[in-house]
């Protein structure tokens, strides 16, 4: 019998105006224009969206698991890139 | 090439990353053994909702108000979605939708079997919103826990649309119960119909339940079937005393020093027939799954044939 | 036309509307759980559910007019088929995936000019549901564009199920550019919308649809009228049956 041919996509979906694009799940579709079709039918249901973007799921390109030392790790001895790191006296802390 | 040693250690770090409540993300290693059992939990859980649109649907032409046919309309329409989401999950394992539904259709892969008993009255559509979709929110509640990432965010956007589904259940129930003496009775046969499948949803009881340890261990339940049911018969109970009906089970007792009802023993024969295909509409459901499929056949085919006739236009113009 | 018989006029045009949404919206509902896959289940919902949501705002309207004690689903559900008002494009069966969809292209195109003229309306109500209409109106429009694209231009076969479609709804659409004397009275005044002026824009905008879909323009040798007297297909009895059936089996009751 006749299977699905359609094509996997990656929802992502701006809540409100100022907020960021977030993923919420994926669908099957044709194309592009279909995909954004579908994903304001199957996600936006409650209006919960005033933006979408659709990307085919085989064009993300996501870090691998063995890799996560080398790309994270290296991060975790610089806390001076955080605000925490920074004592000030408490007159002036709220900065 | 891993060796053993290599999958010991991803093992334990696996194990590991469990206790520690973090959850399993799809590029994670992880057992072959767990990714199985996900696939087979949450594909079963997908196929449940897609089945699930049938018996309501029974009633979606004849739904007695239209508010009342926009409501279960919109309900029809999430389950379809929640299938949706929960097969987005399962293709997040490697295996694609197509396969699953095949499975489904092959008979290799399970339903709820509450979906194989028959809507005969519209009670019968406020009894499915009220028991079986509260019964599943039970169960889905302590899922959102569950520990594989993309199930558990499903959950959470499933639980939240559902909290209407049970609500618009009993209200239906209650416009019944304080309805003309036809409705009432209509009510209560619902009640009594719907009451101990809903109990069955939670599946066996723990001593007696295949999976349940390793799905323990591996967090993907988070509690036993037995606490769950218990949960849902402690909360059916004064529902049911507001309703003024009468609760189809006779053994139904507070008990003070667990501070939980006792309640009657499920029919388990009755349980096991319907699973094993007895149910009045175990066939009716699968057929019906694999004639919308087969007459949906020519339209799929003509998508890939659109696009593919529409890429070699595009291909000629650049 | 006093103000009594304006009202009775426009009671009268509400319930043809409401009809019209009631009826179609039944019929794509059917296609929950029978789309060729699911996230066709979804979109379907969605178009049913606008259908039905501007009914209950267009008998809702025609309830407040008759000022009778009657509400919206009086109207829906206490109507025999003679009663029903509805074009009778909207009562065919759903047919299979073709049909559906090309059904929705012709209405579709003919809602989107109608619609855009009733929110100019000058009665307030109804140009104020059709400015809601039409914003569902022009998505429903582009989902059938598209399928009739893809259907029309997809494989043998869907081209084939395609024309068909076409041809056999053809002689359904004469009907929808022939206002009778209540409609023609009610555009006159402002109030309603001259359908037959809708006829030249839809049938440019259909032809370059159809165009693009490898599909032909059905010539006009046959034609079914009757909707809007009552003169329905047999189809509609059968819908309405089903319809009303728990409805009218405990009557007074609430639901």
């Amino acid at each position: 019998m006749s299977q699905e041919k359609l094509e996997l996509f990656e929802v992502f979906i701006r809540s409100r105006r100022g907020l960021d694009h977030k993923h919420v799940g994926s669908l099957h579709a044709q194309d592009h224009e279909q995909a954004l079709e579908y994903a304001r039918d199957c996600y936006t249901r409650r209006s919960e969206g005033v933006s979408i973007w659709v990307v085919r799921s085989r064009d993300i390109c996501a870090s691998q698991e063995e890799d996560s030392e080398s790309f994270f790790d290296p991060s975790d001895d610089k806390p001076y890139r955080l605000a925490t790191y920074y004592k000030l006296p408490d007159p002036v802390d709220n900065m | 090439m891993k060796t053993s040693a290599d999958e010991q250690e991803l093992e334990r770090r696996f194990q590991q990353r469990i206790e520690d409540e973090q959850k399993i993300e799809p590029k994670d290693w992880m057992p072959a053994a767990y990714r199985k059992n996900l696939i087979r939990q949450i594909s079963q859980h997908a196929h449940s909702e897609v089945i699930g649109m049938q018996p309501e649907g029974n009633f979606l032409t004849r739904a007695p108000s239209l508010r009342r046919k926009a409501v279960l309309l919109s309900k029809i329409q999430d389950e379809a979605g929640h299938g949706l989401y929960l097969y987005s999950a399962a293709e997040t394992l490697g295996t694609p939708r197509s396969e699953l539904i095949a499975a489904l259709q092959a008979g290799e892969a399970k339903y709820a079997s509450i979906f194989n008993y028959p809507t005969q009255t519209w009670g019968d559509v406020g009894a499915i919103g009220w028991l079986v979709d509260g019964a599943a929110i039970v169960n889905q509640i302590s899922l959102q826990r569950t520990s594989y990432g993309p199930y558990a965010r499903g959950m959470v956007r499933i639980c939240k649309e559902e909290s209407f589904h049970q609500r618009q259940g009993y209200e239906i129930m209650i416009a019944l119960a304080h309805g003309s003496a036809e409705q009432r009775e209509m009510a209560q046969d619902s009640l009594n119909r719907f009451y101990w499948p809903a109990l069955m949803m939670f599946g066996p009881h723990d001593r007696e339940s295949a999976h349940s340890a390793r799905s323990m261990q591996w967090k993907i339940k988070r509690e036993t079937n037995d606490d769950l049911r218990q949960k849902f018969i402690d909360q059916t109970v004064p529902q049911i005393a507001f309703l003024g009906l009468e609760h189809p089970d006779s053994g139904i007792r507070w008990n003070e020093e667990r501070q939980h009802y006792d309640h009657g023993e499920i029919d388990w024969n009755e349980f096991y027939a319907v699973i094993n295909g007895n149910g009045h509409c175990n066939r009716q459901r699968m057929e019906h799954h694999i004639r919308a499929h087969e007459e949906g056949a020519w339209v799929r085919d003509a998508i890939a044939a659109h696009r593919e006739k529409r890429g070699g236009r595009k291909q000629q113009v650049a | 036309m006093n103000d009594d018989d304006s009202k009775q006029a426009t009671l009268a045009y509400a319930l043809r509307l409401g009809d019209d949404s009631l009826v179609l919206g039944q019929r794509i509902s059917e296609w929950v759980s029978n789309a060729p896959f699911l996230e066709e289940d979804i979109a379907c919902g969605n178009v049913a559910l606008d259908y039905i949501g501007r009914a209950r705002l267009y008998y809702g309207y025609a309830a407040e007019l008759a000022a009778d004690g009657r509400d919206e689903d009086d109207f829906a559900y206490l109507r025999s088929a003679r009663e029903f008002r509805n074009y009778l494009i909207y009562e065919l069966p759903r047919g299979d995936f073709a049909f559906t969809q090309v059904r929705q292209l012709l209405v579709d195109l003919f809602n989107t000019g109608y619609l855009a003229a009733l929110a100019g309306s000058r009665d307030a109500t109804l140009a104020a549901i059709a400015a809601k209409a039409i914003k569902e109106t022009r998505y429903h429009l582009r989902r059938s564009r598209e399928w009739v694209l893809r259907l029309g231009d997809g494989t043998g076969e869907s081209h084939r199920r395609t024309q068909k479609a076409l041809d056999d709804l053809w002689g359904y659409t004469h009907e929808l550019f022939e206002p009778d004397a209540l409609e023609l009275r009610l555009a006159a005044a402002g109030t309603g919308v001259d359908t037959a002026a809708l006829k030249p824009e839809w049938k440019r905008a259909l032809a370059a649809v159809l165009n693009e879909a490898t599909l032909s323009l059905p010539a006009d040798d046959w034609a079914v009228r009757g909707g809007r007297t009552g003169y329905h297909t047999e189809n509609l009895g059968h819908l309405l049956t089903q319809l009303q059936s728990i409805h009218r089996a405990y009557p007074g009751c609430r639901w």
